[in-house]
């Protein structure tokens, strides 16, 4: 047996070079997964002519941590602290999405007090704001406006402060639990919160005086990212992404949840359908979540912080020294959680991002039989190849931070 | 089988009258309305949904488990209809568990493109028709399908024994 021949590197070259002047080669490009501006750890495979991107394809997956399964392991209530990892920027809202399908399938929807709905609401219009806040710092970041990140981030970190203050935790609330919250409201909170959304309008036109008549951000952003919107509907694109494009799709006004039909707001939208319309409409909705937050604040109801559902809620510590009944209930909910009807249900809010929605199927038994997260992120994502190829790979960077994903949401 | 108070619904009403078999069964539970579709017939089912009763948008694809029972699959597919304010509709169809496999709705929606492959990578169901049904969320080389039932939460290889 002889060895195959190898060419000599200089028949190589000789092949090579008339191939080179008819046809511009290509160049494949790893983007990621730990670049900066993928924010997290996506992948997308460029395949580029010079700086024109010819070919995208996102590689997904690198942040896998199979919550889905995970679910199918945990009490009801438990999942609870799931959710939060799913969506890290806007925890409250996937929270209050699975407190609701929950809700739907105990048949409890009724049962849940006013207040409770309005602490919601008010908890996830300031998610809303923290969540563009980060999207906001970050996306300047990435075009090259830095100093917008440290304004920013001003306002994330008192938000955060006030999550604390509510729940304990900074990042991982779990603070809405099925059949209410998970504690009472802390004392002085809502002088926090007005204290907060009082200064906050200032604080938008300042971001706005940052970046608004930017030249570098105008020419970056307007006309950058431009995908028909039957093409982003077609992707499954949801949320801002959508309302940039000219439909005024939102899930609080069309399928109101959690008394979001009592609150006055606007649902901003353009038609310009690229990154600046994008950052537009985010910009807006910062006042509108404020206005929102301000109405819950004035009009926010009295009474008990979770709902009177005692196979589903824990008894007040009170009556368990009191009560057989209720330190009996405790016990079976602590130990082997609660039980929920067989059955199914599919429940959706409109997140900072767009459509999440939680498809949860139980068996009748302490577990879920499935959990089924439709993220935003995900389907948004989708529609990347469409809105970069043949655009410039520079574009890339701004298309990406104007669809806002979070890796957590798109590979849970 | 239809109760008579469903088959009054428009949608079912529609399908039932284009094809007497393409439904299997109905159900209304907590308000949302799920139909049984025939697997053969989804591709059919949902082009007609998509052209005439406005349900443009697909929300996304899941499966459900219902190991060991047969038929053990259902492939779940979440409609939904901006123009009718926000109207929903889910669709399923009962797969069995040998060899499973269903139309791809690619060529209607083609955001139904990843939804199909997550769930072929972690069910294990084909999409016949897809335009490239690999693996998404888990590793190429990957062995099983870890959202099954018989798959064990805590993976199948590796133990704290090895290390």
């Amino acid at each position: 047996m002889s060895e195959p021949e190898l060419p000599s590197p200089a028949a190589t070259l000789e092949a090579e070079s008339p191939n080179q002047q008819t046809e511009r080669r290509r160049m494949i490009l790893n983007m990621g997964p730990q670049h900066p501006s993928t924010h997290g750890v996506l992948r997308v495979v460029l395949e580029l002519d010079g700086e024109t991107v010819v070919s995208a394809r996102p590689d997904i997956g690198f942040l896998h941590t199979g919550i889905e399964k995970e679910c199918e392991e945990k009490t009801w209530q438990q999942v609870v602290t799931l959710t939060d990892r799913v969506d890290y920027l806007a925890n409250l809202s996937n929270n209050l999405c699975y407190a609701l399908a929950v809700e739907k399938l105990l048949n409890a929807e009724d049962a849940i007090p006013q207040a409770v709905k309005w602490m919601r609401v008010l908890l996830c219009e300031l998610t809303r704001i923290n969540s563009h806040c980060v999207w906001l710092g970050t996306h300047a970041l990435d075009i090259g406006a830095m100093t917008v990140f440290f304004y920013c981030f001003r306002e994330r970190e008192d938000l955060l402060r006030i999550f604390e203050m509510f729940s304990g935790q900074r990042l991982m609330t779990s603070y809405i639990r099925p059949g209410g919250l998970a504690l009472e409201p802390p004392r002085g909170w809502d002088k926090a919160v007005r204290r907060f959304i009082d200064a906050f309008s200032d604080k938008v036109d300042e971001y706005e005086d940052l970046l608004d008549k930017n030249p570098i951000w105008l020419r970056r952003t307007q006309g950058v990212g431009y995908v028909p919107l039957e093409e982003l509907l077609d992707w499954g694109a949801t949320g801002p992404m959508i309302r940039a494009a000219g439909i005024p799709w939102d899930i609080r006004k069309d399928e109101p949840y959690s008394d979001y039909d009592k609150f006055d707001f606007a649902v901003p939208t353009r038609t310009e359908n690229d990154v600046w319309a994008r950052y537009r409409i985010r910009m807006e909705e910062f006042r509108q979540s404020a206005k929102i937050v301000k109405q819950a604040l004035d009009g926010m109801p009295g009474g008990p912080w979770q709902a009177d559902l005692p196979r589903v809620t824990l008894p007040d510590r009170e009556k368990m020294k009191t009560q057989m009944e209720a330190l009996i209930y405790h016990f079976k909910i602590v130990t082997e959680g609660m039980r929920v009807p067989a059955g199914e249900a599919y429940q959706c809010i409109e997140s900072p991002r767009g459509e999440i929605g939680y498809y949860v199927v139980s068996n009748g038994g302490n577990k879920p039989h499935r959990v089924f997260m439709r993220t935003p992120s995900f389907g948004n994502l989708q529609s990347l190849p469409v809105m970069i190829e043949g655009k410039l790979i520079a574009d890339t960077i701004a298309a990406m931070g104007s669809m806002d994903f979070v890796l957590g949401d798109v590979d849970r | 089988m239809i109760s008579d108070e469903l088959r009054e619904n428009p949608v079912i009403a529609a399908l039932e009258a284009r094809d007497s078999a393409a439904l299997a069964d109905a159900v209304l539970h907590a308000g949302q309305l799920a139909l049984f579709v025939d697997p053969e017939k989804i591709l059919d089912v949902c082009r007609f949904l998509k052209d005439e009763k406005q349900y443009t948008r697909l929300s996304g694809i899941t499966a459900v488990d219902w190991f060991p029972m047969e038929p053990r699959f259902e492939v779940v597919y979440l409609l939904h209809s901006i123009e009718r304010r926000g109207e929903r509709l889910r669709l399923k169809c009962r797969v069995a568990g040998d060899k499973p496999g269903i139309d791809s709705v690619t060529s209607i929606w083609r955001g139904a493109n990843w939804y199909e492959r997550e769930v072929f990578d972690l069910f294990g169901i084909t999409f016949r028709g897809h335009p490239d049904l690999t693996r998404i969320m888990m590793p190429d080389q990957w062995e099983g399908h870890p959202l099954r039932k018989d798959f064990p939460v805590y993976g199948l290889k590796y133990t704290y024994k090895d290390e």
